[in-house]
């Protein structure tokens, strides 16, 4: 069997005949903007929340990352701020709340606190739930409708998607980190390659990184249009769990340890499809287009159009290009850049920080520059702190704020003008992402960083000794 | 949820692919915390300029075009899983979309809002988008029963699938709640029995 379908099965609680499975959910992680909706259905049902328990709450998408002690200004996302704290305080579910010690994105807070473990399900109103699969959960993104579906019942009407297997294998070279091997993965097997599947990455080159860094690769499994992605646990994974506030503890950690290693897929096990890449062939990458399929190496040209044969491709190629202001054939290499947004689920935990920290240590940001660094959660910004990072930052010229979604999607004050140029660590490079008319070049922490510093788009490995 | 049980209309053709949900619904307009609304922001980007004149070459603003059904390029809604997506595609009007790939998470969405994702082959959609720009009026039916969606000027049909449980609700208009609530024995069970949940859940 592989490690998905153990972990599956091991969660249903019934089948229906030709239809879903019902499946039961281990931890359900809500916030501010898929909520409320779930919340007013079950109450116009005339039903409880089933499992308080097993519900945690933050405020991420829509809060500030200023001056965070202070009212939200914006009315409608102050509103909606409220109605969670009404709604969790309502039905008794625990919520990590702006100004709360443990408050921020809700993929970056559930890994460091603990709660997310091996051998989980794990859903949350929002796509990028998929991050925790890098602990060996089955972890995705459900719709509203689902989220009242969870409350009411703790369970969900799902169908069970195929397996897929990727395979990374080799040593990455110098200024190739783990968000160049997921934008190289979604450059060749393009943003519908995972459609249908759960995605289990696997091979030497997963198994050398960090958790942080498989959390890149899990969160952007979903930009493959899987389900979702998951990492087998090893040691890597238990070092990292034991310990946390919410961890299993002393006798309870020695029995979830014993399981959680038998928490992988079996030799021989089958996949409805395996792809595999080498590690040495991957380069900093960079996106050129608006889905984050549309990647090159940094070094590359942005592909002809003649290179499309597909009409209805070709339509949305140009279209893409025309709102990037990009030429088809162009080098991306030297491209001024005014914006860089250093955060969002895929990069914005401690390790990010540190990478960032480290490079730009006692260089200057480009006078053109607006470059902002926003922790992902407020245990980040305290760790920060207390490294020094964020000293490091400042002298540099970044801008540090406060935890939360930020740039990522425009939807709280933080957003990118019209038609400016943003090198972002971010997960989507969709029009308008990061406010309208804004032009997104997803990259890692470290090309972002570089291009914060020349003020135009640079190949870190240049920089680097 | 509504009956749902066959569909005539003229259609609104999209031939764009990757449509993700947020250029259907852009994250600033997330902020309401109903169902209701989110029509007048169906693809605001695309539909509207900054100062929220109407871009007169965006489809929805073409009177030539019109109908509860729309006609969508592969992979339609994909990113980010907000509801608001469906929400705003039913509110507008739409009861049925077509396209030859679905994003997972939409699918599920607009299958819980009442809205029919019809997925048809790359062939049968370029058929679809060639018809329709031949002649606006073109009527299409998606019969729901017998798993077909037909173009009635040239009698040319494709049969589509849908999961069996969900087109019983679609036909009887039941919801995935009202089921799941009549497993409560079922799910309590589960519970019971599950040795890991006692280990990870502890209070
Ligand atoms: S950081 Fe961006 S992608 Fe991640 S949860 Fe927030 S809005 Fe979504």
């Amino acid at each position: 069997m592989t490690l998905f379908e153990k972990i599956w099965d091991a969660h249903i609680v019934t089948k229906i005949k030709d239809g879903p499975d019902v499946l039961y959910i281990d931890k359900h992680l809500i916030h501010e903007v898929t909520s409320p909706q779930a919340f007013a259905g079950i109450e116009k049902r005339g039903i409880n929340v089933f499992r308080t328990k097993n519900i945690l709450a933050t405020a991420d998408h829509n809060v500030p990352t200023v001056n965070q002690h202070l009212p939200i200004k914006d009315p409608l996302s102050k509103f909606q701020v409220d109605k969670l704290t009404e709604n969790c305080t309502k039905h008794g579910i625990e919520l990590y709340g702006l100004r709360h010690p443990f408050q921020g994105i809700v993929h970056v807070i559930g890994p460091e606190l603990g709660i997310t473990l091996p051998g989980m399900t794990i859903v949350c109103g929002d796509s990028h739930t998929s991050t925790h699969g890098a602990f060996g959960a089955i972890a995705f993104g459900i719709g509203t409708s689902e989220v009242e579906q969870v409350f009411a019942t703790q369970c969900l009407l799902q169908s069970k998607p195929k397996t897929m297997k990727i395979e990374v294998n080799g040593t990455l070279s110098k200024g190739v980190v783990s968000k160049d091997i997921v934008l190289y993965i979604l450059s060749k097997i393009s943003s519908s390659g995972g459609s249908g599947y759960f995605i289990e990455f696997s091979g030497d080159t997963i198994k050398s990184l960090s958790m942080e860094a498989r959390m890149t690769i899990c969160n952007m499994s979903i930009e493959m249009g899987a389900r979702g992605g998951l990492i087998a646990p090893d040691e890597t994974t238990f070092n990292y769990i034991n310990g946390r506030q919410f961890a299993p503890k002393g006798e309870q950690w020695e029995k979830a340890l014993e399981y959680w290693k038998t928490l992988h897929s079996d030799a021989g096990a089958k996949f409805d499809k395996t792809h595999t890449f080498s590690a040495s062939d991957i380069e900093p990458m960079i996106t050129y287009g608006t889905n984050p399929g549309m990647g090159i190496k940094i070094s590359d040209f942005v592909p002809a159009e003649i290179s499309i044969n597909d009409p209805a491709e070709k339509i949305s190629f140009n279209k893409s290009l025309n709102y990037m202001g990009l030429q088809a054939g162009a080098m991306l290499l030297g491209k001024k850049i005014n914006y860089v947004f250093i955060g969002s689920c895929t990069n914005s935990r401690i390790e990010d920080l540190r990478m960032v920290a480290e490079f730009v240590k006692g260089k200057r940001k480009a006078g053109n520059v607006h470059a902002m660094i926003v922790p992902g959660s407020a245990q980040v910004q305290k760790q920060a702190i207390a490294e020094g990072i964020d000293k490091i930052l400042i002298t540099a010229g970044f801008e540090l704020r406060q935890p939360g979604c930020s740039a990522c999607l425009g939807m709280n004050e933080d957003k990118v003008p019209k038609g400016e140029y943003c090198i972002s660590t971010s997960n989507r490079n969709f029009e308008g992402r990061q406010g309208p008319g804004a032009r997104t070049f997803l990259a890692s922490p470290l090309t972002a960083a570089a291009a914060a510093i020349t003020g135009e788009i640079t190949d870190v490995r240049k920089m680097l000794n | 949820m509504e009956k749902f049980t066959t569909i005539r209309s003229t259609a609104v053709p999209l031939p764009i692919e990757n449509i993700d949900t947020d250029q259907i619904i852009p994250a600033r307009f997330l902020k309401s915390t109903t169902r209701e609304g989110f029509g007048e922001n169906l693809f605001r980007d695309w539909r509207y300029d900054e100062k929220n004149n109407p871009k007169n070459n965006f489809v929805l603003n073409d009177l030539r075009y019109e109908g509860t059904i729309l006609v969508a390029g592969k992979n339609f809604g994909c990113g980010s899983s907000r509801e608001h997506a469906a929400w705003a595609i039913a509110d507008y009007g739409f009861k049925v979309v077509v396209s030859s790939f679905f994003a997972d998470i939409f699918k599920n969405n607009s299958l819980n809002n009442g809205i029919l994702p019809v997925e048809v082959s790359d062939k049968f959609l370029n058929e679809l988008f060639n018809e329709i720009n031949k002649n606006n009026h073109t009527q299409l039916v998606v019969d729901l029963e017998n798993e077909k969606i037909t173009i009635t000027d040239t009698n040319s049909s494709e049969k589509f699938t849908i999961n069996q449980y969900k087109k019983i609700c679609f036909l009887n208009g039941y919801d995935d709640i009202d089921y799941l609530l009549s497993l409560k024995d079922d799910i309590e069970k589960y519970e019971k029995n599950s040795n890991y949940l006692a280990l990870v859940n502890k209070g």
